[in-house]
């Protein structure tokens, strides 16, 4: 009997059969991420003055986290080359031989497009349009076109990230509003030292992949200083929402105090040699040298600080925990 | 016109293995399932979610239209 046995032999591309298994396409949809993503669009939905249908608005934030997942899976199918050769990566699905990249495309186009159609049926076309657009800006625009051929690529390549709130309000309101672009301008000020502290003490991984992270293109001194300044400019610019009256007492005293422990380490970053030892040997996210571990500080401390603002927002718009600040309108 | 045998190891007219068929490995074939299994369940919940969303937001609409 002719029997083809499957070593290395499927159907139709001679690929092995798969063994992938559906916790491996979770993996895809990084949801580490998701977990954000989802944190920041309900504080914009909640934070929004309208009240939305609780169905309709756990739908519009369920599409914002599988718009997140599939960006992610395709991320994950273009970059399969690099994070193969990064210690920090190398588990992911794709690399690991668990999901062909056809198949973490193939999974991502289709998460992408039923996500833009149910937000379009469960919020407004606004809302599915900032959604598609977010999508397209992470896995081409970032993904394939920033992120290998310029040290600015999480600058601009941020705007993806900051997306989430912005969508949350929209599929609320329906517009787009001063207080809207304020949170999304938040999130976009905290993706560069918070991304480029981990760039710090994982640079030589991001140096082996050939992606030019500012410390791998512009060195860890340049980026250390830039690290201060972006800090400098997120706090200060915090603070926008108390000025508009979207933030109330909680909010800015989360704000001064949280602002303040974000400087205390990114003055730390710039005092230290942060950077300059090469990556951890470990591939773990956490995993630092002794001299780096001012930058990997920062990096897990900006994450609370970001979860921080917009739980104050929470707190105040949707548990009744809002007192105006004195002098605010 | 193809050929008949030409089927995934399946003959169109005489319904019988043409012996040039894959044969999965027992994890293969499990992985398989599990992943048709939630395919399908991904589907249902899609399906209901259409469903509820529509009559959610047509509901909205009747009230508007009748307030």
């Amino acid at each position: 009997m002719d029997t083809l046995t499957q070593t290395g032999v499927s159907h139709a591309e001679g690929e092995a059969v798969s063994t992938a298994s559906p916790r491996d396409f979770f993996d895809l949809m990084k949801p580490r991420v998701m977990t954000l993503v989802v944190f920041t669009a309900f504080a914009g939905l909640v934070a929004a003055p309208v009240d939305a249908d609780p169905f309709l608005a756990f739908m519009s934030i369920l599409c914002l986290a599988v718009g997140a997942g599939a960006a992610g899976a395709l991320n994950m199918a273009y970059d399969a080359d690099i994070d193969a050769t990064m210690k920090r990566t190398r588990k992911r699905p794709v690399p690991r031989g668990a999901v062909s990249v056809s198949n973490a495309y193939g999974f991502g186009v289709v998460a992408a497009i039923l996500s833009v159609l149910m937000m379009a049926l469960a919020s407004n076309y606004l809302a599915a349009g900032l959604l598609a657009f977010s999508i397209f800006f992470y896995a081409v625009v970032y993904t394939m076109v920033l992120k290998r051929s310029t040290p600015q690529n999480i600058v601009i390549g941020g705007a993806a990230g900051a997306f989430p709130p912005m969508i949350g309000w929209v599929a609320a309101t329906g517009e787009i509003s001063l207080d809207a672009v304020i949170l999304f301008m938040i999130i976009f000020l905290w993706t560069p030292p918070h991304s480029w502290a981990l760039a710090l003490y994982k640079s030589g991984d991001y140096a082996t992949a050939g992606v030019p992270m500012m410390p791998v293109a512009k060195g860890a001194k340049s980026t250390r200083l830039q690290i201060l300044l972006y800090s400098l400019v997120l706090v200060v610019f915090a603070g926008a929402p108390v000025l508009t009256g979207l933030g109330g007492l909680v909010y800015a005293a989360t704000s001064l105090g949280g602002g303040a422990l974000f400087l205390l380490l990114a003055v730390r970053v710039f005092n230290s040699r942060a950077g300059e030892a090469g990556s951890a040997e470990e591939g773990e996210l956490y995993a630092v040298r002794a001299g780096d571990k001012a930058a990997r500080d920062l990096f897990a401390y900006s994450i609370g600080y970001l979860a921080a603002l917009f739980a104050a927002l929470i707190a105040e718009h949707g548990l009744g925990a809002y007192i105006a600040v004195p002098g605010v309108s | 016109m193809s050929d008949p045998k030409d089927n995934f190891g399946f003959h169109h007219r005489e319904g019988r293995a043409t012996g040039e068929h894959v044969a999965l490995t027992p994890e293969q074939e499990k992985a398989r399932k599990k992943r048709n299994v939630y395919i399908a369940l991904g589907l249902v919940a899609f399906m209901v979610a259409v469903f509820l969303v529509t009559v959610v937001r047509l509901s909205q609409n009747a009230g508007g239209v009748a307030g």
